[in-house]
């Protein structure tokens, strides 16, 4: 992966004079080079990786992986589908998958029954939709390659040779 | 009772703890201190190597190895320095897998250094070799680098310093803590003082895969250098394994046989489970050091260019992971500078001094830590210097 893209993967904030000073190359640079990705449609946005167990207004989200099993289109395969179930707020991620299922999805509600309710009213009838099968988050210990455990303690000396 | 002073031999009495020492338990009587002191990566070792560990004890992989270590990683590492100094080394008997590099230094002087001998010391430098040099009854000629020559060695203070007792060279870049390095340009006047003369040199590259921009070179390829130097090197830096205490050196035969009976006699074999992991870092994390070497690379950037415009200049360096900017524009010493930092400012750096006189008027700092901790560090030192520059 390009040097930039790495950086702003693992910290969007950053100023573009940072990234520069990094990099070794100017501020200037560094703003046309994300302007670039962004137009080339490479950056789509910007997160914050949140730990939603230990923000108190968000502890009782619940997460959910739901493997949906799906019959392709004729024409359009299963971009189709895809694309409907992508629309739903709730629904965070959507991959096409190898292997036993067609479409591995992530939703978030604010409550178990909340996404039952979901999977039974709105995916489960979309036409096209053989089978569902939903398997809910209990911990999150790592997300987006942030470690989500308690706070990282140094444990090397102050000053050592 | 027992007169201790009688009974502590006078090489050691008259030893000096490091400068670090005394620095390192002034900062350990603060609380939340903002530390740049460690000379030690803040990677984890990576976890394949770590594994390797376990399952190497799952196995029961607990008895000593031969003295000179496993014959799979002894040829793994022939096949590490092949690759990166362009010289082989034989894994029968041409190389020894020691306790961490420093126990590869202890050995090489303790087996060539006698009463009387002059052992030149590239300064500023690691701790370790002047004592040790002292305890054989050697005698350290400082052979000093300056800023304006980027803290390399020339091969004209090299040459003031050699006499005819001149029995070793100790030859360390890249540069704890200067973070300076010797490119092939440099070395290739340093071997032509060297290449007519009885004098061993000690290459110790630990550093050697944390170089920026270009790939570290050893003395060892320039013609007639091989029989004349012990490389040393280790796994602490490129692997991130500081704790697993396993390094190597690489000499001519005549030489290692000479050196192992000391490593025999003094430690037997290295640990064993840290060679079994060491062998799965060569074998297959080498691509993990170039990570590590991408994400050191720009915190460096981000160090040199946060002293200078503080207001402290910072020469580029280009090995390692520590810069060393000047700070006799404050007018005080290095100690004085650390000192007053450490108290009005909670943040502990090394000073410069600590690695030699020439150190004076510099500061050691590490840059393996997170950005974030950098980043507040270097506004902290220069909230200080301004305070000083203003104040006095």
């Amino acid at each position: 992966m390009d040097s930039l893209l790495k950086l702003l993967k693992k910290n969007a904030r950053l100023s573009n004079s940072e990234l520069g000073v990094m990099l070794g190359i100017s501020e200037q640079e560094v703003a046309e080079r994300i302007e670039k990705l962004e137009n080339d449609g490479i950056i789509k946005g910007y997160n914050t990786v949140i730990n939603e167990q230990a923000a108190a207004d968000c502890g009782d989200l619940v997460t959910a992986y739901i493997e949906l099993k799906v019959s392709p289109k004729a024409q359009s395969g299963f971009d189709e589908i895809a694309r409907t179930v992508s629309q739903y707020d709730e629904v965070e991620n959507v991959w096409l998958m190898s292997g036993g299922y067609d479409l591995g999805i992530t939703i978030k509600g604010t409550n178990l029954m909340d996404i039952s309710l979901f999977v039974a009213q709105r995916l489960a009838p979309l036409e096209g939709v053989l089978s569902t099968a939903t398997h809910f988050v209990l911990k999150k210990y790592k997300d987006n390659g942030i470690d989500l455990s308690d706070k990282i303690i140094d444990e090397r000396g102050l000053v050592s040779p | 009772m027992i007169d201790y002073s009688r009974i502590i031999n006078k090489k050691t009495r008259d030893m000096k703890p490091s400068g670090i020492r005394k620095f390192f338990d002034l900062a350990q009587t603060m609380e939340n201190v903002i530390a740049l002191g460690v000379g030690e990566p803040n990677f984890q070792t990576p976890w394949p190597i770590r594994r390797a560990a376990i399952t190497a004890l799952e196995r029961g992989k607990t008895f000593y190895t031969a003295n000179s270590g496993l014959y799979n990683l002894r040829q793994s590492i022939s096949e590490y320095v092949k690759d990166y100094a362009k010289t082989e080394y034989s894994p029968d008997d041409e190389i020894i897998v020691t306790v961490g590099g420093s126990e590869a230094i202890d050995l090489s002087i303790r087996a060539i250094v006698e009463p009387g001998d002059e052992v030149l010391i590239v300064e500023p430098c690691f701790v370790c070799y002047k004592p040790i040099v002292e305890l054989s009854g050697g005698i350290p000629v400082v052979v000093e680098t300056k800023a304006e020559d980027d803290f390399k060695l020339t091969a004209k203070a090299l040459k003031e310093k050699i006499t005819e007792k001149t029995k070793a060279l100790i030859l360390p870049f890249p540069n704890n803590p200067t973070g300076a390095i010797m490119k092939k340009e440099d070395l290739a006047p340093i071997a032509e003082v060297l290449r007519d003369m009885n004098i061993i040199v000690l290459s110790d590259e630990i550093y050697s895969e944390l170089t920026y921009g270009r790939k570290h070179c050893s003395i060892v390829e320039f013609d007639s250098m091989r029989e004349r130097t012990i490389l040393i090197n280790g796994f602490s830096k490129a692997f991130a394994m500081t704790g697993w205490r396993l390094g190597f050196l690489c000499a001519p035969k005549e030489l290692v046989s000479q050196i192992l009976k000391i490593h025999q006699y003094g430690i037997m074999s290295s640990p064993t489970v840290s060679q079994y992991a060491a062998i799965e870092a060569l074998k297959n994390c080498r691509s993990d050091i170039d990570m590590m070497v991408d994400e050191y690379n720009m915190r460096r950037r981000f160090c040199v260019h946060g002293f200078n415009e503080i207001g402290l200049d910072c020469f580029e360096p280009e090995g390692a992971f520590y810069v060393f900017p000047c700070i006799k524009s404050t007018g005080l010493s290095s100690q004085e500078f650390c000192e007053k930092l450490l108290y009005t400012k909670n943040v502990a750096v090394v000073p410069g001094d600590a690695f030699g006189e020439c150190g004076e008027g510099f500061i050691r700092v590490s840059y393996a830590y997170s950005l974030e901790h950098l980043k507040k560090a270097i506004r902290k030192i220069g909230e200080f210097v301004r305070e000083i520059k203003e104040n006095g």
